[in-house]
């Protein structure tokens, strides 16, 4: 019987714990101050959610991974987004890493794609250069638990001058409520590189659902002219609470992109922050949402420019049904002395039920003269005469709400880099838009 | 079977303003009829208390194609039931395209079990584009977003060419085009004239009826069908205007519904 752990992690459990998996002292002090700071500071307060309100005690506890033989021993809901083929593949389940593969042809030329605890064992110098320094663990107590008692996750580096053409793919899974879900993802992308990473972030839990929470982190670090494209995926089940902060660090024309689809049917936490360090920098973030029952969700985009001739651009689209809201944040901050930056964002809410609740606040805060911004929002109904003119070409009424539902959300499932991970955001958007 | 549309007493009314005040038309299949009128005179709400726009309310009157009442319909139904209006306002719809759009009319017409093969449907819609001399891309782009006026009209034409109704009502299809657009247009309408299909061509301009000549033509006032004759009447309006109408029939005021 495993007894829960108290959001205040534990600096001897935490301590204890890094110890007996082996893990090099730097991260076992690391561990112990994270645990420390989560008794010390507050959640994180985004705008009109107070998600302390939330069930953010089931932190539950470390389960030992069990390495899987094959992927075919895996449950339907993990393997039916494996990409056929893929040489490039990482899960993880519950607690940790079950299974990873990565093409040689890779591995020849200095590619790392590994979990995040193997990375801090065997590569620990280089991560411990990058871990926690986009994100730092005393923000607040969700990156201070994140830092307490993250597990298994996920370790990219790309050497220098490198182009990763297929995609890495990596597959988050929870199947034991009771176990600690705290994957930490970290992506080194080194001058000139370029390379795609997706995940699917999934629960199965059955009838015996019981809440559980996911404090997550992605950090990313875009070098000199780099490119990183990052898409996520994130379905989990209604009993749990996802809180995700991810966040990219991007120097001199470096390029960064954001695909993330926030499907979850639980409480949402999304905080998705490109820092643009570097002159011609460019961020582009495309965020769908879809929300249903009670479910609330908090999405954030921020740009931070630093850089001269910076670049972002930010789309967040959603659609609420039944008593479902997304309050929608977009801050574009642009820093003195970042002239010719250019920042655009536009945030979207399609409400389905009069009892849904969509609230989008687009953020300028803007430092410099020499700039361009722009942005848009919207919060509305699905529009009676778009219905009208698809119905007065024969098509039903169910249909054609569904192909202006789909059409809103089009601009970020058409992006998706990974066909398997594609077809399975359709599916998903199906599900919880027809169901 | 050749179509026959009849449109009997028909009156229609806007947030309970009544703008359509009985109107009557036999349409048959091969005829061709337009509709004139100035501004305000009730020719745009017939085309829509037709098709069903949620805004109008019919409170009395039928309109059946070979006996079937369409005012008994849902929108969709009108459509399938072998109505087709082009709209003089398309709406615009973002992330789905134009031949996803299409494609999705084309089998609601057709019907379950009977969807045009993927192969068949890009053929027919390149032909029909080529026809229209429409840049293929347009397939490509989102419903109407972009579209100029002279493209949304034309996007509206290469829908019914591609749906095959009995009866097509065209809504100021004339607005907004160009010499050259015009031409395309009215080769498209005048490639449609059939014994199965009847049209009802609503313009304020005679010039559409230089490329697509009617077989009849009514003039419209204060929601009435006030005057009907042959094609010689839209060149008499375009030569002098609807004043004599309006002395003739003794109307001081044509419109209806203005505030």
């Amino acid at each position: 019987m495993s007894t829960q752990l108290s959001t205040q992690a534990n600096r001897q459990s935490a301590e204890a714990l890094a110890r007996s998996k082996g893990e090099p002292n730097w991260l076992v002090e690391l561990r112990g101050e994270a645990a420390d700071l989560t008794g010390t500071i507050a959640w994180p307060k985004p705008e009109k959610v107070r998600i302390e309100r939330w069930n953010l005690t089931a932190v539950g506890n470390y389960e030992q991974p069990a390495a899987a033989g094959s992927v075919s021993e895996l449950p339907e809901v993990v393997r039916e987004l494996v990409s056929e083929g893929t040489e490039n593949l990482l899960i993880q389940r519950n607690s940790g890493s079950v299974w990873k593969q990565i093409a040689s042809e890779l591995t020849s030329k200095g590619v790392i794609f590994t979990d995040l605890e193997t990375a801090c064992k065997e590569h620990g110098d280089l991560v411990q250069k990058y871990l926690f320094k986009a994100v730092a663990m005393d923000e607040d107590k969700l990156t201070a638990l994140n830092a307490a008692i993250w597990n298994g996750g996920v370790f990219v580096y790309v050497p220098k001058n490198v182009e990763v053409e297929l995609p890495l793919q990596a597959i988050l899974y929870n199947d034991n409520s009771e176990a600690t879900f705290a994957p930490h993802i970290l992506i080194v992308a080194d001058s000139h590189s370029r390379v795609t990473y997706v995940d699917c972030v999934v629960s199965e839990q059955g009838t015996a659902a019981a809440p559980f929470v996911h404090p997550s982190i992605v950090e990313v670090f875009v070098k000199p002219g780099a490119h990183v494209r990052f898409g996520s995926i994130h379905s989990m089940g209604e009993t749990g609470v996802d809180m995700t902060i991810r966040r990219a660090v991007i120097e001199n024309d470096g390029q960064m992109e954001w695909i993330i689809g926030d499907l979850n049917d639980g409480n949402t936490l999304s905080d998705t922050k490109s820092v643009l360090k570097g002159q011609g920098s460019t961020s582009d973030a495309k965020v769908i949402s879809v929300g249903k029952n009670a479910q609330q969700n908090s999405l954030t985009t921020q740009a931070v420019h630093f850089g001269k001739s910076s670049d972002s651009n930010m789309v967040t689209r959603a659609v609420m049904k039944d008593s479902a809201s997304a309050i929608i944040n977009g801050i574009t901050k642009i820093e003195h002395g970042a002239t010719k930056a250019n920042g655009v964002q536009t945030e979207k809410v399609l409400m389905l039920s009069p009892k849904a609740r969509g609230d989008a606040n687009p953020i300028l805060l803007i430092d410099e003269d020499d700039v361009t911004a722009g942005h848009a929002a919207s919060v509305g109904q699905v529009n009676p005469e778009q219905v009208y003119y698809l119905m007065s070409r024969g098509i039903s009424k169910q249909d054609a709400e569904r192909l202006i539902i789909y059409g809103f959300l089009a601009p970020v499932v058409s992006e998706i880099p990974v066909e398997a991970v594609r077809v399975q955001l359709q599916r998903l958007l199906e599900r919880k838009l027809e169901g | 079977m050749a179509t026959h549309f009849v449109i009997d007493g028909l009156k229609a009314a806007i947030e309970g303003k009544e703008i359509l005040k009985g109107i009557n038309l036999e349409i048959k299949g091969g005829e061709i009829h337009a509709i004139m009128g100035p501004n305000g005179t009730g020719k745009s709400t017939l085309a829509s208390a037709l098709m069903g726009h949620p805004k109008y309310e019919v409170t009395e009157g039928s309109a059946q194609i070979n006996g079937e009442d369409l005012l008994e319909m849902d929108v969709d139904e009108r459509a399938r039931a072998g109505l087709f209006l082009a709209m003089q306002y398309p709406s615009e719809i973002p992330g789905v395209t134009n031949s996803d759009f299409l494609r999705s009319a084309l089998n609601a017409r057709r019907g379950e079990g009977n969807e045009i093969s993927l192969i068949k449907f890009i053929r027919q819609m390149e032909s029909k584009m080529k026809e229209l001399e429409m840049n293929p891309e347009f397939a490509h782009r989102y419903l109407n977003e972009g579209f100029s006026g002279g493209e949304k009209k034309r996007n509206e034409i290469l829908q019914m060419m591609l749906l095959d109704p009995k009866i097509v009502v065209l809504d100021e299809i004339d607005s907004g085009l160009d010499i050259d657009a015009l031409r395309i247009v009215s080769t498209g309408v005048n490639a449609m004239r059939s014994e199965d299909r009847g049209f009802l061509i609503i313009t304020h301009y005679q010039r559409l009826l230089n490329y697509i000549t009617p077989d009849f033509v009514h003039v419209m006032m204060q929601g009435r069908i006030v005057k009907s004759g042959g094609p010689e009447l839209a060149e008499r309006l375009e030569n002098e205007g609807y004043d004599w109408v309006k002395e003739e029939l003794g109307i001081v005021d044509e419109t209806v519904g203005q505030a």
